[in-house]
């Protein structure tokens, strides 16, 4: 038996680290986005701050938080301020460069539902709700979203939008006053789809080792736009894969 | 107007819900994902409380354990998760499927709901906030309202002020007449307070009041407007207190699988809860060395000089 050198998660994580090159602020998840920062910090990102809503900035957590309250996010940060300050001062002011989201669906526009599957007052699934997904989707400068591909998840039509993406496209996001530039890349498990077109309207912009464009729109629920030339992906280096598997998640909670 | 000054508020978590929590009354029992008061969401359980209105940012355990008990009719959110582990399967049923009652939903967004918090506090009309332009939460929720800024600003989404009856806060410590020092997550817990009508502090420690006023900075609730202190070590057990106890995490695994029935959840609170007196027999029921594993290794701020000026 054969076993691949890393995972799908591995390539999710060391590509979202990757687009952070060079970012000074990136307000931060649990889960792969977390492992995502935390090795970009190590690797192309030395000067990046994490954000987390909890009312952290600067953090150096020393293990994966095992939710966004976890007190290792405090021990050894640059500050902790109240929530109202974490969003109105840090978030809302424009200090945040980068947030990564996902969702439970997504549509060609990069709008998020993290709300309900069905209808919202008799829901076939009850979902979380936005915690901090919708101001953070408002206020950051770049959005990024990590979701893998699945047929239930890219959807034409989300049961209920719960944080803005470019709406209903084209400069619609602009017009309504909202401060952010929007979702700017979605970080799949088989390749990378952007929104570089005048409609802002999703389209698959590179493609990871093995995988193909067929392959990309059978898990999406509209006809995928294509970019005009598809870019291929490097995989995880040696070195990333070690300070994942040795320091990020030595438990590989998400290999 | 003012609470009149009294020496000691310290009560029993017993004497404090019996005094404070009525049927029909809102309770924000806070602190964001860490500092819950398991001890008095238990206490609530215990005493039969009814129709109450339910409001906390991340329901967490908590919230399901007390909404799978029937104490509640309505909930107002902002993240309904169990934090970092997956759904809270007693507030779904409760949704979805009206067991063991119907439950009303309000919900906003984490910044909605300081806003709240935060209008309620400094008791102004509405808090003004960049978000839920474009999206469905103005559908889903009437009472957020997008004006005009009057200052030509454009288009703003306001959200009106939250006045729970009753706050319950658990901290590291706080003097007998309530003043409460907090260290780690501040989360929304000073707006909560200021907010409220009642005050009940839950703390790890009683210390004197020279404790207190070594390190002002440190007072996040001023015993001003505390209406009594309850002194329960492990009283937000499961969840985190920076400093003395991490989250025991197995336990919020085990509940993502129990609370997926609700007869083992009535089993549950019959064993955990009715069965027993009060929160120092759940620690007890728990056992030192369980716990014991869950205080963290110490890691000492270096101390700061305040000066004496005279």
């Amino acid at each position: 038996m054969s076993e691949r050198a890393y995972s799908a998660s591995e390539m999710m994580i060391v590509t979202a680290a990757h687009m952070l090159q060079g970012a000074r602020t990136v307000f931060v998840g649990v889960g792969l986005p977390n492992i995502a920062c935390n090795l970009a910090r190590r690797t192309v990102a030395p000067d990046i701050e994490l954000i987390y809503e909890s009312g952290v900035y600067g953090a150096r957590p020393e293990r994966l938080p095992l939710s966004i309250g976890d007190p290792t996010l405090v021990s050894g940060a640059t500050s902790v301020v109240s929530m109202a300050d974490l969003f109105g001062l840090y978030l809302q002011r424009g200090l945040v460069e980068v947030a990564l989201l996902g969702g439970a669906q997504i549509d060609r526009y990069g709008n998020l539902n993290t709300t309900v599957i069905g209808d919202y007052r008799k829901p076939k699934t009850r979902l979380p709700g936005s915690g901090g997904a919708c101001e953070i989707a408002t206020n950051a400068q770049r959005s990024f979203m990590i979701m893998r591909l699945k047929r239930r998840a890219f959807v034409d039509k989300l049961d209920f939008i719960t944080s803005p993406g470019h709406l209903t496209g084209g400069d619609s996001r602009a017009r309504l006053g909202i401060p952010g530039a929007g979702p700017e890349m979605v970080i799949t498990d088989m390749g990378l789809l952007n929104f570089a077109n005048a409609e802002r309207e999703m389209q698959l912009c590179a493609l990871y080792p093995g995988g193909s464009a067929d392959q990309v729109q059978a898990e999406v629920g509209w006809p995928l736009r294509s970019a005009a030339k598809i870019d291929s992906v490097d995989p995880p280096s040696t070195e990333e894969l070690r300070l994942i598997r040795e320091e990020i998640d030595p438990a590989g909670m998400y290999r | 107007m003012n609470k009149p000054a009294k020496a000691d508020k310290r009560v029993s978590m017993k004497e404090a819900i019996a005094e404070c929590v009525h049927d029909s009354a809102s309770i924000a029992i806070e602190g964001f994902t860490g500092f819950i008061c398991f001890a008095a969401g238990h206490e609530i359980i215990r005493q039969g409380r009814r129709d109450l209105t339910l409001m906390r940012m991340t329901p967490d355990l908590i919230y399901d354990q007390m909404i799978a008990a029937g104490t509640t009719r309505k909930l107002i959110f902002s993240y309904m998760g169990n934090p970092g582990v997956g759904s809270l399967y007693c507030i779904r049923r409760a949704v979805e499927k009206d067991v063991p009652r119907p439950l009303e939903l309000e919900e906003y967004s984490h910044y909605g709901m300081v806003g709240r918090y935060a209008a309620g506090a400094a008791r102004m009309p509405f808090f003004p906030l960049r978000s839920y332009l474009g999206t469905d939460m103005l559908d889903a929720n009437p009472l957020i309202k997008v004006i005009d800024d009057p200052y030509g600003g454009g288009k703003i989404a306001v959200v009106p002020p939250l006045n729970p009856d009753v706050a319950i806060l658990h901290a590291q410590r706080a003097d007998r007449q309530g003043n409460t020092q907090l260290w780690g997550l501040l989360g929304m817990q000073k707006e909560v307070a200021f907010a409220s009508q009642r005050v009940i502090v839950v703390v790890e420690e009683i210390v004197d009041e020279s404790v207190i006023r070594a390190d002002p900075n440190r007072t996040l609730i001023p015993g001003l407007i505390v209406d009594a202190v309850v002194h329960e070590p492990y009283g937000a057990y499961p969840s985190y207190v920076q400093g003395y106890y991490d989250r025991d995490n197995e336990a919020y695994i085990a509940w993502d699988k129990l609370s997926q029935d609700h007869n083992a959840v009535k089993a549950w609170l019959d064993e955990w809860v009715y069965g027993l007196e009060n929160h120092a027999a759940y620690v007890r029921k728990l056992g030192e060395s369980y716990l014991a594993r869950l205080k963290p290794e110490p890691l000492v701020a270096a101390p700061v000089d305040y000066g004496r000026y005279r």
